[in-house]
């Protein structure tokens, strides 16, 4: 319904729930009464106090470069909140949030961040992919899984994550196109966050949405509100069914804002002004929620404080349990790179083992 | 004499050789306004304006396929690739056209231009930040692959890739890009491409390394020393085409030799070194050459990547082994 009747080329963005934290009834989603959208509230503080978290270890030198989600909580929240078990999630990087929701445990999260392969060693049932570096080519592996759905008839959908960056790269293309000419239950969730490291969307393609990219291909794009939960919600939800329902892939371009760094590693100042991201503050995903919330008595200073605490707590104790699994041993970097090692790989092993205890022998750490 | 790391070594290069010659642009992701992720191009955009400086839209590919067109068009491009573990969409452009394109086209169109990427591990990066796949380029046939060690050769090295009338990958090792300083006189100089440069002398081990691994390397050919072993470094500074005859000279004159290299060893670069040595050199040969280097696995996450890495320690004990074969 929701897609048909939308056209990204009318410069339209849906949008369900103001910045001013009142909601558009009509639109609302009937199962996102108020007990429900408590509930995704609380998980989008739970992952801004995830990201704090990850922020802080990361400063203390206790975990490596990390791409904060500040800003697109909803986008994250939003969207993964719709898919059942059954369904594949596929993530960029920035995706902390969905992948939690899925299932993900939050120090497998943190372990892969402070740089352990364990960390990308999920549950089989939670069906989410590892994080995937390389822009974009994740794309593929999404479609591909969609399309093993289909071929199988199995009644999943893959939800695949990239940002307005990736939209440029030539693998997204060929997804797309896969996509469109195999109709596969396949959902493209594009975080347009407006930059692509310093470079702002503007610079990424002529066209005045990310969501009108899907004509060409074959299927319906939509542009939302990526700072408004229902409108992510909503619109995910109807992807999801038109994906279910054998009616091939659609694209959704969530319209949010990176709050923070690119990643840890990044100095923001040196591309964007301070009162451009002033002015965004305004737009804070879980800002909007928590007004509605508390105009509604659901939300008071006192259940806030306690569930920020709460949330805290359960990160710093996801954080402990993360470096207490962190494996240092260096026959991992052999043991896991094929089922079976062959006998180059079982002499390289030997060799790191021997030097291994000679530096320990001659007190080199 | 300015005391300068690399990356404003390589800065300086890309200032002067942009205000002497305006075909050069720079292209790449985030190189403009941010000056790159490692800063190289500094306030290049700031001085030479959105047109040369220019970023492009996130597509490897679309950089380097449209640099060959640029160059065709009169430009001297040079892009930029964020990392070398980035660089393989690019690959199908620049094996399938940018390293025959003088051949093809029998000299009418020559392809100046350069593509830089910082590559190589040691700097506790996230996945695929790390790897040093250098010796995929070296087999390509038609581009030269350059690699400096030091900030003064960097300068000198990127001026001459950026003359050179065909093209060059300049391959940057990040690990040392803030961890040298040295004398880098401003204005012009270049070092040429295609050679090789004995970094320490010495008369009983030839040690060969590149990149960041000179450091280790000339670190252990001390340690070494220290024990009565007179260890030669060499320094590649470019991998494609290679210098046999500096490498030849000195196994002629040692009798053994050292390969470092960071990179996984099926394949890489010190199996190319050690045949042509064997070819050219094997009679002054008084002990098989050894390889210290990376395993064939994928470069592990950071907190493995030490025991990944050939170190000091690791290259030593090699130079022993062939010093006491
Ligand atoms: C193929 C590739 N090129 C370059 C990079 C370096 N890089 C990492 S993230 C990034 C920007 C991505 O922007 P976008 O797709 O908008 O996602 P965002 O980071 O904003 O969430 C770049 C250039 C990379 N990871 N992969």
């Amino acid at each position: 319904m929701l897609f048909e009747d939308y056209d990204p080329l009318a410069g339209r963005r849906l949008s369900i729930l103001s910045p001013e934290g009142e909601i558009d009834e009509e639109l609302r989603p009937p199962e996102l009464d108020d007990v429900a959208l408590l509930e995704l509230y609380d998980r989008l503080v739970a992952l801004r106090q995830a990201d704090q978290q990850a922020l802080i270890l990361q400063r203390a030198g206790r975990m490596g470069t990390y791409p904060p989600t500040l800003g697109q909580e909803a986008a994250n929240i939003g969207s993964a909140a719709v898919l059942e078990p059954q369904d594949w999630l596929v993530p960029s990087f920035r995706e902390t949030g969905a992948m939690l929701l899925k299932g993900v445990p939050l120090k497998l999260i943190y372990l892969y961040w402070m740089g352990c392969e364990w960390g990308s060693h999920f549950p089989l049932e939670v069906r989410v992919l590892p994080v995937c570096a390389p822009v974009s080519s994740q794309t593929l592996h999404g479609i591909g899984l969609s399309w093993a759905a289909k071929l199988k008839a199995e009644n999943s959908v893959t939800l695949i994550y990239l940002g307005d960056g990736g939209t440029s790269k030539g693998d997204f293309h060929e997804a797309m196109n896969f996509a469109g000419t195999f109709k596969t239950p396949a959902i493209f969730f594009i975080q347009n966050n407006q930059y692509a490291i310093s470079v702002p969307r503007t610079r990424q393609t002529a066209a005045p949405t990310l969501a009108q990219k899907a004509i060409a291909y074959g299927f319906p794009g939509m542009q939302i509100d990526g700072n408004d939960l229902l409108a992510v919600y909503l619109a995910t939800g109807a992807a999801v069914t038109r994906a279910r329902s054998g009616q091939g892939p659609s694209l959704i371009e969530a319209v949010t804002y990176r709050l923070g760094p690119h990643t840890t590693a990044d100095d923001p100042t040196r591309y964007r002004s301070a009162e451009e991201l002033e002015e965004q503050k305004r737009f804070d995903p879980l800002r909007r929620v928590r007004i509605y919330l508390e105009n509604r008595g659901l939300v008071t200073a006192e259940t806030e404080a306690a569930r920020q605490a709460q949330h805290q707590q359960w990160a710093q104790e996801q954080a402990r349990e993360a470096e207490a699994a962190i494996s240092y041993n260096p026959d991992e970097i052999f043991d896991y790179h094929f089922a079976h090692l062959p006998p180059y790989l079982v002499e390289q092993k030997a060799y790191c083992q021997r030097i291994v205890a000679a530096k320990r022998e001659s007190g080199h750490a | 004499m300015p005391k300068l790391n690399m990356v404003e070594a390589l800065n300086l290069a890309l200032a002067e050789e942009m205000a002497r010659d305006n075909q050069i642009i720079l292209l790449g992701e985030d190189v403009g306004q941010l000056g790159g992720v490692f800063r190289v191009t500094d306030g290049l955009q700031a001085r030479f304006g959105p047109d040369r400086v220019i970023d492009t839209p996130l597509a490897e590919s679309g950089i380097v396929g449209t640099s060959l067109g640029l160059a065709v068009g009169g430009f001297k491009p040079v892009a930029e690739l964020q990392f070398m573990g980035f660089l393989y969409p690019a690959l199908d452009q620049i094996i399938s056209h940018i390293s025959r394109y003088r051949n093809r086209t029998r000299g009418r169109y020559s392809l100046p231009l350069v593509i830089r990427m910082p590559y190589g591990g040691g700097i506790h990066a996230p996945e695929h930040h790390s790897e040093s796949t250098e010796a995929i380029l070296a087999h390509i046939p038609g581009i030269k692959v350059v690699i400096p060690a030091s900030p003064y050769d960097a300068k000198g090295l990127l001026i001459s890739a950026l003359r050179d009338p065909d093209p060059v990958i300049f391959l940057e090792p990040k690990r040392i890009y803030r961890a040298i300083r040295e004398e880098v006189p401003e204005g012009e100089f270049t070092v040429p491409l295609g050679q090789a440069k004995i970094v320490r002398a010495g008369d009983q081990v030839t040690a060969i390394a590149w990149g960041a691994m000179v450091r280790e390397t000339l670190r252990a050919a001390e340690e070494v020393g220290e024990e009565g072993i007179s260890v030669e470094v060499i320094d590649l500074m470019t991998i494609s085409p290679l210098d046999d005859a500096t490498l030849v000279e000195s196994i002629q004159k040692t009798g053994r030799g050292v390969v470092v290299h960071e990179a996984c060893r099926t394949g890489g670069l010190g199996a190319e070194i050690i045949a042509r040595l064997m070819e050219k050199a094997f009679l002054s040969m008084a002990a098989p050459i050894e390889r210290v280097t990376g395993f064939d696995t994928v470069f592990p996450l950071l907190k493995l990547e030490e025991h990944y890495l050939p170190d000091a320690f690791r290259i030593s004990r090699a130079i022993r082994k062939v010093f006491n074969f």
